[in-house]
């Protein structure tokens, strides 16, 4: 029987993977405005076969957007079909998501990773930005469209908030959200939780609530009477 | 304490082409640093412009976050002296190499590495966190200097416990820190060891490293990132032991009694979970035989040619806690290339 008062709020990587798995799945049947998760496994070495449990989960192509103050009601998602760039509207799913729209409409589009890290045995949100011809954002320009809080948090320590860092699958460069503290307040928003569940049931939620909070940095908000539903 | 100050003393004759100049980098070091010793030779051959300094060897751009020592044992099959590189100040690979914007740039991935090795530690990155901005700069300017003697007493100040070990100890035992986790009686039972492993494979046997391919592309490296965890008890932890938890694939001659820093496969299993913490080490554990076992069937002819830390081949048998205090980088963590080699794939 686990006690969460012994817990540090950390994972496994085995468990990351069952978390992840019953992340996106718990993803997909909220029913989001968003396109699912999709784990994609990663080879340790170049030359072996990739056994299931290394890997990462992914959600691409994203349409993070910046309301104008006319037009406060419209939200933005995208298909994940790259060809039809659709922005429907669906208030009750999103808020406080935004739409930026250059002068000449220029459309701005995420990446999200959710990679393990065996050091800090916590999730951790890689991303990267990119228009729509496919050249990359800077952390710049990214910072402009981050929630204010995020932005201030970003100026205040530019080399610890977010960093840029080789991608540890992928091996190219992306933007990474520092991980240093999530063990300790993930421990804190279970034993909030005046229920008290058990490991399997924290497992389960564990990514959903994690990314409550760091999506919030990104400004992906997931309305909290999803994450009440259990 | 002298394997360290040899550790520190250790450099790398560089040739840099563009102009026949040699320089020495320390091997704890890195490249980008070097670039106040080199713009006196090409200032007058360079183009206006801004410039950002890289390195290529073989037209591999190298990393430059990756300490010299690490990027030479790992490139260089046959240690070549002197090292012969291609120095760039135009023309940044930005899509293969993550930007770089000086000393600055140098000194913040240092500092980060440290608080990863601190998590890695102590469970925590306050040590470094708070630092103070004198301690801090002082600590750069000392691994940027190569000023061992400053960067024992700057580094000491953070309390970072280190493994212990009956052959050196790197502080006094009364200001030690004990590490790892702690069971209800008090007593330190295991702890993280930071280390990065580079592994870069050949399909074949070869009589002379000077005939090995040159790695040309970063994608056929392997990096793992991952510490190891060792009981402190165990005095016998090898750095056999260690290699065998963080790459299980590459010993497949153990399949049936895999034993990671004393705890067997079968009573892993039957292990009560009483204790959460100690339930994650168990978990590791058996994932470790796991895989091992998984990756077994998969490629069971994968063999460990070469094994190099600071330069050296240690000997396998020697006690990790000994390779550990003294040929780990002054980011505390250990860097180990390893060379393996694979079968021939028939697909890829």
């Amino acid at each position: 029987m686990m006690d969460l008062l012994h817990w540090d709020g950390t994972l496994s990587a085995k468990d990351f993977r069952i978390g992840a798995v019953a992340f996106a799945q718990k993803w997909e049947s909220l029913n989001f405005a968003f396109p699912p998760w999709v784990w994609v496994p990663c080879p340790k070495h170049p030359w072996l076969a990739s056994p299931e449990e290394e890997g990462y989960l992914s959600m691409e192509k994203i349409c993070i957007s910046r309301l104008n103050e006319e037009d406060i009601d419209q939200t933005t998602q995208i298909d994940t079909d790259e060809e039809e760039a659709s922005c429907s509207g669906n208030k009750d799913v999103i808020d406080d998501a935004t739409l930026v729209q250059r002068n000449h409409h220029e459309l701005h589009y995420y990446d999200f990773h959710i990679v393990y890290s065996n050091t800090f045995r916590v999730p951790v949100l890689y991303l990267r930005a990119y228009c729509s011809d496919g050249q990359p954002l800077q952390l710049d320009e990214i910072e402009k469209e981050l929630p204010t809080c995020s932005s201030k948090e970003l100026s205040k320590s530019k080399w610890t908030f977010i960093t840029q860092e080789e991608h540890p699958h992928l091996k190219r460069p992306w933007y990474k959200l520092h991980p240093c503290g999530t063990g300790e307040w993930m421990k804190l928003l279970f034993l909030n939780d005046t229920a008290q569940p058990k490991f399997e049931v924290v497992l389960e939620l564990y990514l959903l609530s994690w990314f409550s909070v760091v999506g919030q940095v990104v400004g992906l908000r997931i309305p909290f009477k999803m994450l009440n539903d259990r | 304490m002298e394997a360290q100050k040899y550790v520190w003393d250790g450099a790398i004759p560089l040739q840099i082409h563009l102009h026949e100049s040699q320089i020495l980098a320390p091997r704890i070091g890195y490249l980008p640093l070097l670039a106040s010793l080199l713009k006196p030779y090409f200032s007058s051959t360079l183009p206006p412009g801004v410039d950002t300094i890289w390195f290529d060897y073989n037209g591999l751009p190298l990393k430059w976050y990756i300490p010299t020592g690490v990027l030479f044992d790992l490139l260089c099959a046959e240690p070549e002296r002197p090292w012969n590189l291609t120095v760039h100040f135009r023309g940044y690979p930005g899509t293969v190499l993550i930007p770089c914007e000086g000393e600055d740039s140098v000194k913040w991935s240092y500092i980060n590495s440290l608080k990863e090795a601190a998590y890695i530690m102590n469970g925590n990155c306050k040590n470094v966190m708070n630092m103070s901005q004198s301690d801090q700069l002082e600590l750069w300017h000392s691994v940027m200097n190569g000023n061992l003697e400053t960067y024992q007493r700057v580094s000491s100040k953070l309390k970072l416990a280190t493994v212990e070990d009956e052959h050196t100890s790197l502080c006094s035992s009364k200001s030690q820190q004990g590490f790892g986790e702690t069971d209800l009686a008090g007593q330190v039972k295991t702890g993280r060891v930071p280390v990065r492993l580079y592994v870069w494979s050949v399909s074949e046997d070869f009589d002379d490293l000077e005939d090995m391919p040159k790695v040309d592309s970063w994608e056929k490296i392997s990096y793992i990132n991952r510490p190891v965890e060792i009981h402190k008890e165990d005095k016998c932890f090898t750095l056999h032991d260690a290699l065998k938890i963080l790459v299980p694939e590459f010993f497949s001659n153990d399949l049936m009694n895999v034993k990671s820093a004393g705890v067997d496969f079968e009573d892993a299993l039957r292990i009560p979970s009483e204790d959460v913490s100690s339930d994650k080490v168990v978990e590791d554990h058996v994932q470790n035989a796991y895989e091992h076992r998984e990756a077994c069937s998969i490629s069971s002819s994968a063999e460990i040619k070469l094994i190099r830390i600071q330069g050296i081949e240690p000997k396998l048998e020697i006690p990790f806690s000994w390779v550990v205090n003294n040929l780990m980088n002054p980011d505390y963590f250990l860097h180990i290339c390893v060379c393996v080699k694979v079968p021939q794939q028939n697909s890829t």
